[in-house]
């Protein structure tokens, strides 16, 4: 076993090799420009994208109502979701602005959504933020509750990047679909490891990223539906027209050509990667639940992703336990390890309370993790929160049955 | 973010972890921080004849959190309460080289040490007035 050890696979994961291998060409001699149509450099890189539009297609299910076949024209590639989420919720906002001027999410979802809607904000939109419950889910109800006419757009993530909580996406999309209001998902998190179809659960905008699912990074995608409803977008980079005028910039050949070898991966392997990645964790948390006392889990028991396992260790700050297991990397939700001292505003939406948000860890396991890593890391964590507890004034205070939080701190 | 070594090594091997008698009259305590804002720390000080024989800390909270209370407690020792009263953050930072986004856990640690001290005060006036009474 070698250290340290990876375990932050929702920050981003390696390339699988196999996916280096599938774009080692397209740097060397298929190094064409897909927009260049007069040559066969061109024709090759452009066959090499359209393929690769499919895979991605049919990896989230975005079938040709008539033909079946995945439809890759309604994949927009883009530079990673951060831009895919950014032209969604931007550019229908703009294009329907005749039509509307609300847009609904929640709480709990990524920067990259939530920046671009306080953008909006600015601009004179109005946006609803849905507030979540204890597990870190929406209600579909209250989606539901908030959509009036001058509704737009309904952005909900399907799994959370933090607790790993997993969206009613479906229930959602019904509601979306009957009240004539676009739906976009950020999916980065989701993809290939739970259910997302986006004809099933009626997702009409769809972010999904490489990086995530074993792929290279600054490459992602957009996925726009073209029929029923026919989403129409305002181009939010202008240029060379590329990718129907949605996005222009000349293509990232090699990156889109990995990112559709990651998602035929999934597609195939996916499943099977799920399970293993649930018991490895659930191993995990038995592990450390069996020997230490109030440990909590963070997010949803069952509707979370495969490969997170959120848990708030009470009296041990979140830095100084990743300090304390350095030879694993992790991340936490503690103020400390953000540069604005806040803790996360994902826990806090959750109403965990601010001590468990300090005290949060959030294991993330993925494709390479091993039963013999999953052993060493409960050991050490054991170890170092005990060794921690033994340091923390509040465990001592708990043990001598002070209640905590009748306590006057002096708060700074 | 980077630590500084003087910072992993109080950390790794934190100086006079522990609990001191908090009703013993020549013990004062410090509980300064919350933990809502994700710091706790617990200052003990033990004066023998104005001299501060022993210093005992327990901190919950990041790695310089523990670091800055370890290094007070180290400071502490030996010195009479007049001179624990003259230790400043700014000397915690330079010695253990907090970047600005840690200098609160040295902020926290001067409290601790000065509500540490203000306890030893009060326990002492009240031992002063009951004996004249
Ligand atoms: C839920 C979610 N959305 C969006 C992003 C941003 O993706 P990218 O790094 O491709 O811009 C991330 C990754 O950090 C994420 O977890």
């Amino acid at each position: 076993m070698k250290l340290p050890i990876y375990m932050d696979y929702h920050a981003t994961t390696p390339l699988d090799p196999r996916v280096l291998e599938a774009m080692l060409p397209y740097f060397t001699e298929k190094f064409g420009n897909a927009a260049s149509r007069s040559h066969a450099f061109g024709w090759t890189a452009e066959e090499a994208v359209e393929r690769s539009r499919e895979e991605i297609a049919r990896l989230i299910g975005a079938n040709d109502e008539r033909s079946g076949q995945p439809d890759g024209k309604s994949i927009v590639f883009t530079s990673g979701a951060t831009e895919s989420d950014n032209l969604a919720i931007k550019g229908v906002a703009e294009f329907y602005k005749e039509k509307g001027n609300h847009i609904v999410t929640t709480k709990v979802e990524h920067k990259a959504v939530l920046d671009t809607c306080k953008r909006l904000e600015k601009d004179g939109y109005e946006v609803t933020y849905l507030d979540v419950d204890r597990y870190g889910m929406v209600d579909p109800d209250a989606v539901a509750k908030a959509i009036g006419p001058k509704t737009l757009l309904v952005s909900v993530m399907l799994a959370n990047n933090e607790v790993g909580t997993v969206q009613p996406i479906a229930e959602i999309g019904k509601i979306t679909r009957a009240k004539g209001v676009l739906f976009h998902s950020d999916a980065v998190q989701g993809i290939g490891k739970v259910p997302f179809d986006v004809n099933a659960m009626h997702v009409d905008l769809a972010s999904i990223t490489a990086h995530k699912m074993y792929g290279p990074k600054g490459v992602g995608a957009l996925f726009v539906r073209r029929s029923k409803p026919r989403v129409r977008l305002t181009a939010q980079m202008d240029g060379g027209g590329h990718e129907r005028g949605l996005r222009s910039g000349t293509l990232n050949v090699p990156g889109i050509v990995g990112f559709a070898k990651a998602a035929e991966i999934m597609r195939l392997e996916g499943k099977a990667e799920a399970e293993r990645l649930v018991r490895q964790r659930e191993t995990l948390k038995k592990k450390l639940t069996a020997r230490l006392p109030e440990v909590h889990l963070n997010g949803h028991p069952e509707q979370r992703l495969p490969g997170n396992l959120n848990l708030s260790f009470a009296y041990v700050e979140g830095e100084a336990m990743m300090m304390a297991i350095k030879d694993v990397a992790v991340s936490s939700g503690s103020a400390c390890t953000s540069a604005s001292l806040e803790p996360s505003y994902v826990l806090r939406a959750m109403g965990v309370g601010e001590e468990a948000a300090h005290s949060s860890i959030r294991f993330g396991l993925g494709r390479f993790t091993t039963d013999e890593e999953i052993d060493f890391v409960a050991r050490l964590v054991i170890e170092k929160v005990e060794k921690l507890r033994e340091m923390s004034p509040l465990w001592e205070m708990a043990r001598e049955g002070i209640d905590l939080t009748q306590v006057e701190w002096a708060a700074h | 973010m980077a630590y500084s070594d003087k910072v992993i090594d109080h950390y790794e091997n934190p100086r006079n972890v522990g609990t001191l008698d908090k009703n013993d009259e020549n013990v004062g305590t410090g509980l300064v921080g919350a933990p809502a804002c994700g710091d706790v720390m617990r200052l003990q000080i033990k004066v023998e004849e104005g001299k501060i024989v022993d210093a005992k800390f327990k901190t919950f909270g990041c790695g310089s959190a523990i670091a800055s209370s370890s290094l007070a407690t180290e400071w502490l020792k030996g010195k009479s309460v007049e001179e624990a009263e003259e230790i400043k953050n700014t000397a915690i930072v330079e010695e253990l080289n907090l970047p600005p986004v840690k200098i609160h856990c040295s902020v926290l640690a001067e409290d601790a040490i000065k509500s540490a001290i203000a306890d030893y005060r009060a326990k002492q006036a009240s031992r002063k007035k009951a004996a004249a009474e």
